[in-house]
């Protein structure tokens, strides 16, 4: 999980999760107080964060949550930063209020168009109106592909954050195997973030696919044995 | 030799007491211990072929110097908590090496009895007096006056763990940095039930922290804190044990596809995460009916007999020949009583996939042996056209693991192999950082259990020394 936000005096950290699976949902189903057998991190390289001029962000989906953390410490760099917040319709946007006070301009798009742009085609057009030193994306594979894609003709470095399947997270077990330019690297240790153009994407939608079944079969258990019995999951 | 054997005894039984086991029908559908272990009648009975010579040959191959036949002496006389003393005092995890120490090319080659026979069972009696000790409670070993140095030890592996103990009974305060959620190392995510129980390891790492170590778990040094960061926040000295835990990969094309495991995600989903109970456990693990494992040593054999015991056919692709495979003898008889069916002098050149990406079979090459290489085997050669198709679900590389590089990355001013990624250290262990030192797999490259833990005790004494004579 990208950690979204934190706070060193309190001891926090944050994190934003989607529901999906066993595990998300167990977690969605904590109370303040709870306690988890074990947390480890942050794990992964630090993002590189430096002034780089006109930077744009975009954030997609529950990735919306971290990448508002890049944005904040982009800004803090020195950087004039461009936010784009995709999601899939209007239901699913959040934190659109934060990304406004963060970022110089906010872009808000969806794949339905119920808010904001329908897409991300108007990216090509912004990009040709307006030059942009440095790209980062977080979201979902699909969306940084096509970021990915948009921004390549325009030559901006585009740095994508991975979350491929881990058993560890630590350099241990290897599921975490990516292509970069051709060479194989680790989203653990190699990673999380990448360049974006030299990312075989293809690939990587593939190995996030390779435990849905079972994916499918824990969550389906776990409601069938009454979920988090708090009646939640029931509505 | 100028042993001056002890003459009154008895004719020495040429062989020695065999090991109870499972049977192989039996054991291959269950994931309980092979080996069952000597009871008190076989146990005084192989004790007693040892000659108890003046001057051991079988203690100059133990990595850390068990006064082997002192112990074996006390098995004898039915001493057995003066027998486990003697051992502890120099070996805190004597369960484990009673169980995965390859015994067979350290203290049991040297052992004068295998002059005229089998040698003696040393490793088998090792583990009799640890699992004695285990059923009848264990003893607190007495500990040194505080000496109010704090230490850092990187690792709860076997290299960890061994200075870890040396120093606390020092009366060096220790804390022991791990990051995973087990302490344990390889013992707990890499060698199976069958061969190391988990609760046995429990056992002994438990005694280790009992003696007052400070076990910090899921903390992965070089990321959450790094080393430079823990000498200054007081500790005094840092002992690196981060393993060898970075799989190696062969390069080959298609080697990305569904199906294809590590032999390191393997093990870690099957021993640590218990996917074999999946979905009891959280964990899954996808294996087919026909799985390859790539390799030859223990490693692989561990893979090899998993799969087996979660009901596929194993077939183990080796480059080399048998005579090379690295892995112990006790274990490639134990997988083949079990069924394993081994394609030798073969290499996989490429790994094809169905349509939704996963593996569905290999291509491969046929090798023949060259002239010895730098490791003192025969180095195989490709043999021109003699490419073959092997149909396959799943495959498991089992080619050798590499330091993990986190620390090495992350710390400024410590040198490191740049090609094999290992820290380098003195005889000591002593790195280029002052006190700074590293031991066990990641100084070495990948080794045995007990390598590791010779070199950690090794270092402990350079520690200690390194910490008294400071100022």
């Amino acid at each position: 999980m990208t950690i979204c936000d934190y706070d060193a005096n309190k001891g926090t950290v944050s994190f934003a999760f989607h529901e999906v699976g066993k595990t998300t949902k167990g977690l969605g189903c904590l109370n303040v107080g709870d306690t988890l057998m074990n947390v480890t991190g942050p794990l992964g390289n630090p993002s590189e964060v430096k002034k780089f001029g006109k930077v744009l962000c975009v954030g997609g989906s529950i990735m919306i949550a971290p990448a508002l953390l890049q944005l904040k410490a982009m800004k803090e760099a020195g950087n004039h930063v461009t936010a784009v917040l995709g999601c899939r319709s209007k239901d699913c946007i959040f934190m659109e209020q934060e990304a406004k006070a963060l970022s110089d301009k906010l872009y808000v798009a969806s794949d339905d168009g119920s808010i904001g742009y329908k897409g991300l085609d108007f990216l090509k057009d912004l990009l040709t109106t307006e030059k942009f030193d440095h790209c980062v994306v977080l979201g979902p594979v699909v969306m940084m592909r096509e970021v990915c894609e948009i921004t390549k003709p325009y030559g901006i470095p585009t740095i994508v954050t991975v979350t491929p399947i881990m058993v560890d997270g630590m350099g241990m077990c290897g599921v975490c195997r990516v292509t970069v330019g051709g060479e194989m690297k680790f989203g653990c240790i190699d990673g999380p973030e990448f360049d974006g153009h030299q990312l075989d994407f293809e690939e990587l939608v593939q190995r996030q696919r390779l435990m849905l079944p079972e994916e499918r079969l824990s969550s389906m258990l776990w409601e069938m044995h009454g979920g988090c019995n708090c009646g939640r999951n029931k509505a | 030799m100028a042993e001056t054997k002890p003459k009154p005894k008895p004719k020495i039984k040429k062989e020695a007491v065999a090991m109870p086991k499972q049977k192989p029908k039996e054991r291959v559908k269950n994931f309980n211990e092979v080996a069952l272990g000597y009871d008190e009648v076989q146990a005084i009975e192989e004790a007693n072929r040892c000659l108890q010579c003046v001057k051991p040959q079988c203690v100059t191959g133990c990595p850390v110097e068990v006064p082997i036949p002192e112990f074996i002496k006390c098995i004898r006389e039915k001493r057995y908590d003066e027998g486990i003393a003697i051992i502890k005092a120099k070996n805190a995890l004597p369960a484990v090496c009673g169980r995965v120490c390859p015994q067979e090319e350290q203290c049991q080659v040297t052992c004068v009895v295998g002059r005229i026979g089998e040698p003696v069972s040393i490793g088998r009696l090792e583990r009799y007096l640890a699992d004695w000790e285990r059923e009848h409670g264990f003893q607190k070993p007495e500990k040194a006056k505080p000496t109010g140095k704090k230490i850092a030890i990187v690792g709860a592996g076997p290299a960890g763990l061994t200075a870890a103990a040396d120093l606390v009974k020092l009366g060096h305060e220790v804390t022991l940095f791990e990051a995973l959620h087990l302490p344990g190392g390889v013992l707990i995510y890499g060698i199976p039930e069958f061969r190391l129980p988990k609760a046995i390891v429990r056992n002994e790492v438990n005694y280790i922290v009992n003696l007052g170590v400070d076990l910090r778990l899921g903390n992965q040094v070089g990321r959450i804190h790094t080393i430079p960061e823990l000498m200054k926040s007081g500790y005094e000295a840092v002992f690196i044990g981060s393993g060898a835990g970075l799989p190696m990969f062969l390069g080959v094309p298609g080697e990305n596809l569904g199906g294809i495991y590590s032999a390191n995600e393997f093990l870690i989903r099957v021993n640590l995460m218990k996917a074999y109970n999946f979905p009891d456990y959280d964990t899954p693990l996808r294996l087919g009916k026909h799985v390859v494992v790539i390799g030859g040593g223990n490693v692989a054999m561990d893979c090899a007999r998993s799969s087996m015991r979660l009901g596929a056919e194993v077939c183990l692709l080796y480059r080399r020949s048998r005579e090379e495979l690295p892995a112990r003898h006790e274990e490639i008889e134990n997988a083949e009583e079990e069924g394993l069916v081994c394609k030798f002098l073969a290499a996989p050149l490429r790994f094809n996939g169905d349509e939704k990406g996963w593996v569905k079979s290999m291509e491969c090459r046929a090798m023949e042996l060259g002239p010895p290489d730098a490791s003192g085997r025969r180095r195989p050669i490709p043999i021109k056209g003699s490419e073959f198709t092997m149909e396959t679900d799943t495959v498991i590389i089992a080619i050798g693991q590499t330091p993990n590089p986190i620390i090495q990355r992350t710390t400024e001013g410590l040198e490191a192999n740049p090609k094999r990624g290992t820290i380098i250290v003195d005889e000591n262990g002593k790195t280029s950082l002052d006190g700074v030192y590293a031991g066990g797999d990641v100084a070495t490259g990948a080794a045995t259990v007990i390598s590791a833990m010779g070199m950690g005790k090794k270092a402990a004494k350079a520690i200690h020394e390194y910490l008294m004579n400071k100022k």
